[in-house]
């Protein structure tokens, strides 16, 4: 057995993180959410160069056909200094998008650009608050346009292609969703950033007014295929908020070495000490759950609807938990605006949110278990 | 990752359940399958006869003991090789369950303390179980804080070099069985409580020792208290310097800490089956929504562990110690039982009250959960021992400010007199 990533992939790790603490220090994320810039540009180019977007994508397409537990060791150092960059969007989802379903001439057209960021592309599939079921989406398609409003959408004020889920048959199930490519630079597409809880990360309302949309894959197999990509991404985002949980942890931790009070470290205090022991074991159990989902994504694994909805539902537990506990550690400084708290208990509480709620995610959990159960 | 063996692993694998498939007491399978928590599946069975058979027959193989040393009974196998076993042994595991304590904590003290004809007398017949060991640490008045423990030992003063000891122990597990008991007492109470201390072993047979079974709060009696009056140790029996009994009982109390299971049960697939099977107005409990999400908060927690545990076997396997990220295991698995119980019995309505098997829902074992629980949370390292632990040795924060440091002992203010 061998549950622990290699030498080569630890080494991958620390170069990013070396990377990154130099590109991506707190000031940097601060940067976007003070400033008008809806991500990091520099920092996007600079992960582009590095070559860790394209990651996964074949070498036939301009990646660097690396495997899945290289790109979940990148996307933890991301999580770790909370990248202001569209990654989730472009490199989790969009191109894993077109590496499930996307015809060749769709690769052709897009992954060399996603690999090396000339691009950026996303998944817009919300219609507005509500979860996500094949009865919220109501947007439709026909005769090679489609019309409607998805909100929000994560990175759709930058993205330059959006692949966007539509109703194309009638009622109001599963089998009348169909994905498309959608060029968001097109005529008929209406873009407007709308403000989030964590501004570092941007979000826009997308109309659609007959706008050219470009099948990916079959008519109906929209929901399925959503399915597959969501299992991918959610092991992706998982190790991000893996990242950042631990970096929350870090905070915590030490802030308690380091504020006095009654004449000794916080630190010192059992209800501070025990707070901070709860977050580490709930950051353990999220990295091992982590590394599960990991294997069943690297592997192929039928075990990965089981193991990323492990991984997400656990990830999510320990990033909100740290997030909001590492606030609680540094008290009233906690709460203010120039300490980087918040950016953690935002980037936290963002992430719960994409690829559906923590409470979807444990409604996954649980299909799968049956699931397996049954067999 | 993968989960696959190593050749040398699998190798291993073949031979060993290949061994299992010959020997084991397949007899007892389905009894020990139904063993644990709320099970009755063993009743019936002379359970010391039955494991003291099956560790003999495993002794003689080289896998009674399998990380120690052949010349001391052991199989001189490796750490990754002592897990191959545990996970092909599988529920015939559970017949070791009364020599855990002498294989995997008085054991290893005696190898790292006594003389070496000490071992060679002492060790084989615990490595076949032969000889069974308990652990006399805990006292009424020194639980968490061990090194607050009172029993006295003293010169006897005649010549004979033999100690005297006179005291009591608690939650002492299989006292009643042991043949020797590894023995933390004071011997100098004029200095701070770690410095006065010093280790010994007994035959616990000796003239003064008393054993009397603990009723516990689930009505079962699975601990004692072991009384010492006018007890005479022959002065061989030391274990260490006198004054180093704290430096000998961490050797102890650090292989409870490395000794790696097969994970510890939270209930979570019990619980999962009772919720398939329950029906309520709305259909099977499990199509519930605010059950699935609890449902599914536990299901991470075990596979958390799970996979936590593979980790160390992954370091163990590259000849690396396992990371502290293993000390979680019972502070998680404790509370984790304790809640499933509760929720179990909940879901069952007023009927989850009872507690005959016969008519109890999944033949009562959440309500043998739920009683029992509680003491997982505090034996071996409280939940609050163990959160201490982690907070100090894990992330570095400073150790609690202990106001009896340098305090002789015999002045520490104690509630007990």
């Amino acid at each position: 057995m061998n549950f622990e990533f290699s030498d080569d992939q630890i080494q991958l790790r620390n170069q990013a993180r070396k990377y990154l603490e130099a590109k991506c220090p707190p000031k940097a994320v601060r940067a976007v959410l003070e400033g008008d810039q809806p991500f990091d540009r520099d920092l996007w180019n600079g992960l582009g160069e590095m070559g860790y977007l394209g990651v996964v994508i074949p070498e036939a397409y301009g990646g660097l056909g690396a495997g899945y537990l290289e790109l979940c060791v990148i996307a933890e150092e991301l999580g770790r200094v909370i990248a202001p960059v569209p990654v989730s969007s472009s490199v989790f989802l969009a191109t894993e998008f077109l590496l499930t379903a996307g015809s060749e001439a769709q690769k052709a057209a897009w992954l060399p650009k996603l690999a090396t960021g000339a691009v950026i592309g996303t998944f817009a599939v919300a219609e507005g608050v509500g979860p996500l079921t094949p009865r919220a989406i109501k947007i439709a398609a026909s005769g090679g346009t489609i019309s409607g409003v998805k909100l929000p959408v994560a990175d759709g004020d930058v993205a330059d292609f959006a692949i966007v889920a539509a109703r194309t048959g009638p009622g109001t199930d599963e089998r009348g969703i169909s994905l498309f490519v959608v060029d968001l630079a097109g005529p008929g597409v209406t873009r407007e950033a709308v403000e989030t809880i964590d501004p570092t990360r941007s979000h826009a309302k997308l109309t659609f007014d007959r706008a050219a949309a470009d099948p990916l894959g079959a008519a109906g197999e929209g929901w399925s295929t959503i399915g597959a990509v969501l299992d991918r991404a959610a092991v992706l985002t998982a190790f991000e908020q893996i990242g950042g949980a631990d970096r929350a942890l870090e905070m915590a931790r030490d802030y308690a070495l380091e504020r006095m009070a009654f004449g000794r470290q916080i630190g010192s205090f059992q209800a501070i000490k025990h707070m901070l022991a709860d977050m580490y074991v709930s950051a353990t159990l999220a990295r091992s759950n982590g590394y599960y989902g990991a294997w069943a994504l690297s592997t192929g694994s039928s075990d990965l609807p089981e193991a990323a909805a492990s991984a997400r539902v656990s990830a999510t537990q320990a990033f909100q938990l740290c997030a909001k506990n590492n606030i609680q550690t540094h008290g009233g400084m906690g709460f203010t605006w120039a300490f980087d708290c918040h950016l953690y208990y935002r980037r936290a509480n963002l992430l719960a949110l994409n690829l559906g709620a923590l409470s979807q995610w444990e409604d996954k959990l649980i299909d799968a278990l049956r699931a397996k159960n049954a067999a | 990752m993968t989960f696959d063996d190593t050749p040398e692993e699998a190798a291993f694998r073949a031979k060993v359940r290949a061994w299992l498939d010959a020997n084991a007491p397949k007899h007892l399978e389905i009894a020990l399958a139904k063993g644990g928590f709320g099970g009755s599946g063993l009743d019936g069975l002379d359970i010391m006869a039955e494991s003291k058979a099956w560790q003999a027959k495993k002794a003689a193989a080289g896998y009674g003991c399998l990380h120690w040393p052949k010349a001391y009974g052991g199989g001189g196998f490796s750490p990754i090789e002592r897990v191959i076993w545990g996970q092909e042994e599988g529920v015939f595991g559970v017949l070791s369950s009364m020599f855990i304590i002498g294989h995997g904590m008085c054991g290893p003290t005696v190898m790292a303390w006594a003389s070496e004809d000490q071992k060679r007398d002492l060790l084989p017949p615990l490595a076949s179980g032969e000889h069974i060991w308990c652990q006399l640490f805990s006292e009424p008045a020194s639980g968490s804080d061990l090194a607050g423990l009172r029993t006295r030992a003293e010169p006897a003063g005649d010549g004979s070099g033999d100690w005297i000891v006179n005291g009591q122990k608690i939650w002492t597990s299989g006292a009643q069985h042991s043949d020797w008991g590894l023995l933390v007492t004071r011997t100098d109470p004029a200095v701070p409580k770690h410095k006065g201390l010093t280790m010994f072993f007994l035959d616990m047979r000796s003239p003064g020792v008393e054993i009397r079974p603990i009723k516990q709060a689930n009505g079962q009696s699975g601990f004692n208290e072991v009384y010492f009056t006018d007890v005479r140790i022959p002065g061989a029996q030391r274990l260490g310097a006198v004054g180093d009994g704290w430096k000998v009982s961490l050797t102890t109390l650090m292989n409870e800490r490395l000794s790696i299971g097969s994970g510890m049960s939270t209930g979570f697939p019990e619980l999962f089956d009772l919720c398939c099977r329950l029906e309520t107005p709305s259909g099977p409990a499990i199509e519930d929504r605010a059950v699935r999400s609890k449902l599914a908060s536990w299901a991470v927690k075990t596979s958390g562990l799970k996979y936590t545990g593979f980790r160390a076997i992954s370091a163990l396997s590259r000849g690396d110690t396992p990371g502290p990220e293993n000390s979680i295991g019972k502070l998680v698995a404790g509370a984790t039982m304790q809640d499933i119980a509760a929720f179990a019995l909940d879901l069952q309505g007023q009927g989850g009250a009872m507690v005959d098997p016969a008519l109890a829902a999944a033949t009562a074992r959440f309500q043998g959960m739920l009683m029992r629980s509680p003491a997982t949370r505090i034996e071996g390292g409280s939940d609050e021992i163990l959160r201490n632990i982690i907070a100090e040795r894990v992330l570095g924060l400073p150790g609690d400010i202990r106001v009896d440091k340098d305090v002789p002992f015999n002045q520490i203010p104690t509630s007990g007199r």
